[in-house]
């Protein structure tokens, strides 16, 4: 991973100004935000770790935990929200024993929830693994996270 | 790619090549890949195109679009030159299409969209979602291709720029943005000609002056910045090199585009597309041939809603959390990097290219109020609104300034589906309000909106009916902003928590006497004391229901029941004699609160019942119903 981060780091000129793309890079690599991870851009950026940490907490989008193999990530839009998003997020959450921003031990997967991802005309909507589908049911979903492989 | 254009000659003279090589009768395949598309396939469905269009030795062209903004019928394909448009178009249908409609110019029946009562519309501009519409920002979303910068000057894109370094000094193009009248679409319609003014004439000793995007769209329930970024963007690129000359020539201009990190092919398109426009010298040293150097860099935002915010925004380029600070001192003289600093939201810099090529009049004509002496004496030009909720039409509604709510839900947006009745619609997202039946004659503008207690936003606009209750909204969006909320004034940090604290007491049939006092009361405290627009506009959603559905609220505390059905403490499931004891719901139950064998009226536990509505979804015979 010190490699990676390297070249991650050279990538943005070790700018501390790149800091929020500089981990954006970094999560996309590893799927999470390792605490090495943070220690080595602070490092590199010669900026405290506080401000690196503060970054990786302030922005939602940033995980600080393993995120599971796959990523089930419920919109929670107003939209959605009337046409019903919290009753999916409770489906899984009972099915598969997670709340949102947690991952199932086996890590396979992880439930997410998102403010809105501008495609209300498909709510409630899902998107697992960067696939979106709208127009979900309870069961929909459902069968829809049977079929992610492992 | 051609060499760079080292003039507006250079780039006229590009255009019309572009235009004799252009075939006015050539058929082309137009298919929607917005993300509302493509969730429905979109992307499959191009491709299977493609190959069956290679298959059948058609000379079709296959054009892959922005978004069409009717996203409710999507996928859409419109074929051209007759403009026949489809809707739901599913892989099975591409024979049939290139067969019937391709070869023959013969519409399909079936593929056409058709209204409540039947009649179908061979053309996009006669389905009524369209045909009340004035498109001019989203004008060209359904035909180009948003990753061809060709495509865009074939439509006359880049004639603006080219008009305004031919003609106009920068000081006479603020002037020009200042009699327009254009308000900033992002919300807070703050007169975009005043801002540029301030900062062309703030003092910037190096010459630096930042030239912003905000494409941070935030609100839930908003996505018409999505759709341009997505759809047309050299459009919003276009606007801010004229915002560049305008404000920083001759200095250093430099710019930036803020996405939001939900917005990953908005991200792409706008990359794309900054790639072609320095290829063609549209951005880098020496643009056109004019001195005017300006480039722009995109960054990624991090998954804040607060980093809509100007100052939250600019911190959050400079590498620290999104957190805002106080405006003392403004951003147009000191904002990102201490410089001097322009922020205009993506909607507001796609109407600076129109601006110009139709000219003042045209766009002083559209919407409401005088501006002629002064920029805040109305709202002028069109706003695009997301249509979205418990309406037929759902998609981008692009419309005048100053049209009635009735002209957008109904004419534009077909009303409510079959059976549903129209309760209050719900505008500016997360800082607006929710506005009853009553006011639906209200001409929607900046200033009109904000005196019914609500407010433009981003223009959010999501219709809801008898289903939606409307404390359980309210708790929504006070949940939303204590999640939001940075955190730096207490007063938006706490208030907000205690806010949401009371509301779901009440949403629990716990509520008290004085609750709907103290609600006020703390909401003004919010508002007072907090520094930047989300705390101070946090309450709107609580207030203007509290307003407008006080009875509601009042149902919940003194009848302990939830009129709409919604909030969970106060319903309860009940079976009917319509059951035929299938053991559908009994096999789907996780709490195992149902009870009755097989061919036995079934019958729910209150007690073990969840509340998940899961048997509900599963009954083939409607047999369960809720009550409060």
């Amino acid at each position: 991973m010190e490699n990676v981060l390297e070249s991650i780091l050279a990538s943005h000129d070790h700018q501390p100004s790149a800091l929020l793309a500089i981990l954006q890079d970094i999560q996309r690599s590893e799927n999470w935000l390792p605490e090495e991870a943070l220690v080595q851009v602070a490092d590199g950026l010669k900026v405290p770790l506080t401000r690196v940490y503060g970054m990786a907490t302030f922005f939602s989008s940033f995980s600080l935990k393993p995120r599971g193999r796959h990523v089930c990530t419920v919109c929670m839009g107003t939209a959605c929200h009337v046409r019903g998003a919290q009753r999916l997020v409770e489906h899984v959450q009972r099915d598969y024993g997670i709340a949102p921003g947690e991952t199932t031990p086996d890590l396979r997967l992880t439930l997410e929830t998102v403010n809105c991802v501008g495609a209300c005309a498909l709510g409630p909507l899902a998107i697992i693994d960067g696939e979106y589908h709208g127009q979900l049911s309870t069961q929909k979903l459902g069968r829809l996270l049977k079929t992610v492989k492992e | 790619m051609e060499e760079r254009f080292r003039s507006v000659t250079d780039l006229e003279a590009h255009r019309r090549q572009l235009t004799a090589a252009h075939d006015p009768n050539r058929t082309v395949v137009a298919v929607c890949a917005g993300t509302g598309c493509c969730a429905y396939g979109a992307r499959r469905l191009a491709e299977a195109f493609r190959e069956e269009i290679d298959k059948s030795n058609l000379e079709v062209e296959l054009r892959v679009t922005g978004c069409h903004g009717f996203c409710e019928r999507g996928p859409a394909v419109e074929i051209y030159p007759q403009g026949i448009f489809y809707q739901r178009v599913k892989e099975a249908d591409i024979p049939e299409i290139l067969a019937e409609t391709v070869r023959n110019g013969v519409a399909i029946k079936r593929l056409l969209y058709s209204d409540t009562e039947g009649r179908t519309y061979e053309r996009e501009h006669e389905v009524p979602f369209y045909l009340h519409q004035t498109r001019v920002l989203l004008a060209f979303n359904g035909q180009i291709n948003p990753d061809s910068i060709d495509d865009y000057i074939a439509a006359g894109g880049y004639a603006a720029l080219g008009k305004v370094l031919q003609e106009h000094k920068p000081e006479e193009l603020v002037d020009l943005i200042m009699r327009s009248g254009l308000r900033g679409r992002g919300g807070g319609g703050f007169p975009t000609g005043i801002k540029w003014q301030s900062c062309r004439k703030a003092p910037a000793a190096d010459g630096v002056r930042y030239i912003l995007c905000n494409g941070d769209e935030g609100d839930p329930g908003a996505f018409m910045d999505r759709s341009l970024m997505e759809g047309n963007p050299h459009l919003i690129l276009e606007g801010m090199i004229i915002g560049a000359f305008a404000i920083g020539y001759p200095g250093k201009p430099r710019g930036y585009i803020y996405v939001r990190n939900e917005y990953p092919l908005a991200v792409e398109r706008l990359g794309r597309a900054m790639e072609q426009a320095r290829q063609y010298g549209l951005l880098g040293k020496n643009i056109l041939g004019t001195g005017l150097d300006f480039d722009v860099l995109i960054n990624k935002g991090g998954g804040a809603f607060v980093c809509g915010e100007s100052t939250a925004l600019m911190a959050s380029i400079e590498g620290f959390v999104g957190e805002p600070r106080a405006k003392h001192i403004h951003t147009a003289e000191q904002g990102l990097f201490d410089k001097p600093t322009n922020l205009n939201n993506v909607e507001t810099w796609a109407n600076v290219p129109l601006i110009i090529n139709r000219g003042l009049e045209w766009f002083t004509s559209i919407g409401t109020g005088d501006v002629s002496k002064d920029p805040w004496g109305g709202s002028k030009g069109t706003k695009i609104f997301a249509l979205v909720g418990k309406v037929n039409n759902t998609g981008l509604v692009e419309v005048p300034m100053g049209a009635t709510l009735r002209h957008i839900i109904w004419d534009v947006g077909g009303g409510p589906p079959p059976g549903k009745k129209f309760k209050a619609v719900q505008t500016g997202g997360p800082s607006g309000g929710c506005l009853p039946e009553s006011l639906l004659d209200l001409q929607v503008d900046f200033d009109r909106l904000t005196d019914a207690g609500s407010m433009m936003g981003s223009g959010g606009m999501i219709v809801m009916d008898e289903s939606t209750c409307m404390v359980d909204l309210a708790r929504y969006f006070l949940h939303f902003l204590a999640e939001e909320s940075c955190g730096k004034c207490i007063s938006c940090r706490e208030g907000l928590a205690q806010l949401c604290a009371i509301v779901d007491r009440i949403c629990k049939g716990e509520g008290r006497e004085d609750d709907l006092q103290l609600l006020k009361d703390l909401s003004a405290t919010v508002q007072a004391a907090s520094l930047c627009g989300l705390g101070q506009s946090a309450a709107n959603p609580l207030l203007s229901t509290m307003r407008y559905f006080e009875e509601e609220y009042r149902a919940h505390i003194t009848g302990h029941r939830c009129p709409a059905k919604v909030c969970k403490t106060l319903i309860r499931y009940v079976i009917d004699e319509k059951c035929d004891g299938c053991m559908a719901c009994n096999a789907q139950c996780g709490a195992k609160a149902i009870q009755g064998g097989k061919k036995a009226r079934h019958a729910i536990d209150d007690l073990l019942c969840t509340r998940c509505g899961v048997c509900m979804d599963v009954c083939k015979r409607n047999a369960i119903h809720v009550e409060s």
